[in-house]
C-alpha cells in the first residue's frame, strides 16, 4: 500500500509520515500529480497559514489534481481547512480547494478563553464514520489551531467545543479530514490512521 | 472542554537527560528516548526538551536527537535552547518538533518573535520567560542557563509577557526562578498576576514537589499546563497517579489510557 503525502510546505509532514509508517503503510512525500493520482490513499497535511499552503499547491499545479481525486483522502489540521471553499485567515479571505462547501473562520475570542485552542479535547460524534469504527467515542485528541469550520456543516461527523462548536472531523464523499492532529494523539490517533488505511 | 496539560521537562545534554538544582551540578537521569517513551505511555500531554548546552555554548540545537524522539513518540513536543533564528526554528520543526521555545534570543531581539510567527505560525512559537522577584516586583533574567553568564535585561516580567503576546507568541512558559528546584510549590501569586495579563495559553514552571502543588496551580492560578522535571524523572510522582489526584480535585485532565 503506497500512501502519497502531499508536500504542502508545512512542518508536520515528518510526523504524519512517521505515524503512517507505524500503522504499516509505505509513504512517499510528493508534489508529483502522477504519484498522487495513482496512490491507494492520499494525505493532505498542513501546518502554517492557508495562504502559504494554497500558494504552494497552486505553484505545484495540484489544485485540480486534488479536486479530482477518487481514492480515500485524509486532510489533517490545515489540510481540513484547505478542503473548504475559503478561509478568512489572512488580510483578505483566501480561496481554498472548494471541495467541501462552506468557509473557515477564526475561533471567536471571549473572556477566559485561550487562543490558540491548544491541547487535548474530546469529540462528540454525530454520524457513523468508517475511519472511527474502532473508537468508543470517549477518546481525546490533540488540537492546535485558531481557525476552524465553526458551527454545523453538512459534512460534519464529529464536533468539538472551544468557546463555540466547530467541526473536528468532516466527511465529503471520499474526503475525510480532522482538525486535530491524529499523528500526535497517541493511541487514539493511531487508531484513526489505521481506520483510514482500512478504507 | 480542553484538558489542562501535564508536561515533563527533559533537560538534554550530550543526548542524555540530566537534571541540576538551580541549573548546576547536572546528574544523568536517563536516555532521552527511553524517558520520552515512558512519559508517552504514562499519558504525559506534551513534552519539553531543553538543550541546556546549546545556548551557553552559542551553538544551534542538535537535530539528531529531535529526529530520534519524533520517530519514537506520538504526542506533541517542544524544543528549547539554542534557537536563535527563523532558520533554526524551521529546522527543529522539520526534524519533528511541534513547537519551538525561545527565551534569551527573544530578549536580545524581540522582533525575532514576529519573524518566527510570520514564517511558522503563532501556534508553534512559545516564549519562555525566566522571572525572579526583586524589591517587590518580578523581573526577567536572561542567559539563565549558565550562572556566570546570567544577565539582567531590566525588564518587568509583566511588561515582557504582554509584549511577547502582542508580537504573536502562541504560548508563554513562565519559569519562576525563586521556586525552581526547591519543590515547595509553584509561585501562585506570580502566576496569577501573569495569568491576568495573558490571553494565550500559560504554562507554569518551577517548584512542583507533590500532587497538591499541581492542584493548587490549576485551581488558583488558572494556568493551562504545568511543567515539572525531577518529580517525574525520579518517579516520585508518576503521571497516572498525579492525574488521578487532579481528577479527584475536579481538575479537567485527560485520563491515563486515552
Amino acid at each position: 500500500m503506497a500512501v502519497a503525502v502531499i508536500d504542502s510546505g508545512g512542518a508536520n509532514v515528518g510526523s504524519v509520515r512517521q505515524a503512517l509508517k507505524r500503522a504499516g503503510a509505505e509513504t512517499v512525500l510528493t508534489q508529483a500529480p502522477g504519484v498522487i493520482k495513482t496512490a491507494s490513499h492520499v494525505v493532505l497535511p498542513g501546518v502554517g497559514t492557508a495562504q502559504a499552503a494554497m500558494s504552494t499547491l497552486k505553484q505545484a499545479g495540484l489544485v485540480s489534481v486534488i479536486q479530482g481525486l477518487t481514492q480515500p483522502v485524509l486532510g489533517v489540521c490545515l489540510g481540513l481547512q484547505l478542503l473548504f471553499d475559503a478561509s478568512e485567515e489572512g488580510l483578505t479571505p483566501t480561496p481554498c480547494l472548494g471541495i467541501i462547501p462552506g468557509s473557515i473562520k477564526a475561533l471567536r475570542a471571549s473572556p477566559g478563553l485561550r487562543l490558540p485552542h491548544m491541547g487535548w479535547n474530546q469529540l462528540q460524534w454525530t454520524t457513523q464514520e468508517p475511519i472511527a469504527q474502532a473508537l468508543s467515542g470517549d477518546e481525546w485528541f490533540y488540537f492546535v489551531h485558531s481557525f476552524a469550520a465553526v458551527g454545523d456543516h453538512p459534512s460534519l461527523v464529529a464536533r468539538c467545543q472551544h468557546g463555540q462548536s466547530f467541526a473536528a472531523v468532516v466527511r465529503h464523499n471520499n474526503f475525510v479530514a480532522c482538525q486535530f492532529h491524529p499523528e500526535k494523539s497517541a493511541t487514539a490517533g493511531a487508531s484513526l490512521i489505521e481506520g483510514f488505511l482500512r478504507t | 472542554m480542553v484538558a489542562v496539560r501535564i508536561i515533563p521537562c527533559l533537560d538534554v545534554k550530550d543526548g542524555q537527560v540530566v537534571k541540576g538544582v538551580r541549573f548546576k551540578d547536572h546528574r544523568v537521569m536517563g536516555d532521552i528516548v527511553d524517558l520520552a517513551s515512558r512519559y508517552r505511555d504514562h499519558s504525559a500531554d506534551e513534552l519539553v526538551f531543553y538543550d541546556i548546552t546549546a545556548s551557553p555554548e552559542k551553538r544551534s540545537v542538535d537535530l539528531k536527537w529531535i529526529e530520534r524522539v519524533a520517530d519514537a513518540i506520538d504526542i506533541p513536543f517542544c524544543v528549547a535552547g539554542g534557537i536563535r533564528s527563523v532558520a533554526d526554528a524551521r529546522a527543529v520543526l522539520r526534524a519533528g518538533a511541534d513547537k519551538v521555545s525561545i527565551n534569551s534570543p527573544a530578549l536580545a531581539n524581540p522582533t525575532l518573535i514576529d519573524e518566527m510567527v510570520d514564517a511558522l505560525g503563532s501556534q508553534c512559537v512559545v516564549v519562555g520567560v525566566d522571572s525572579i522577584e526583586d524589591n517587590g516586583q518580578w523581573w526577567v533574567r536572561q542567559n539563565t542557563g549558565h550562572p556566570e553568564a546570567m544577565t539582567n535585561p531590566n525588564r518587568l516580567t509583566l511588561d515582557w509577557v504582554s509584549e511577547a503576546q502582542s508580537r504573536g507568541a502562541g504560548e508563554i512558559v513562565l519559569n519562576c526562578m525563586d521556586a525552581d528546584g526547591v519543590r515547595s510549590g509553584y509561585d501562585i501569586q506570580q502566576l496569577k498576576a501573569v495569568r491576568a495579563a495573558c490571553r494565550v495559553p500559560l504554562i507554569a514552571s518551577g517548584g512542583a514537589g507533590q500532587a497538591q502543588h499541581f492542584i493548587d496551580v490549576f485551581q488558583q492560578a488558572d494556568v493551562d499546563g504545568a511543567l515539572a522535571a525531577t518529580i517525574f524523572h525520579a518517579n516520585t510522582l508518576p503521571i497516572p497517579s498525579l492525574k488521578q489526584h487532579l481528577a479527584k480535585a475536579a481538575v479537567h485532565v485527560r485520563p491515563t489510557g486515552f
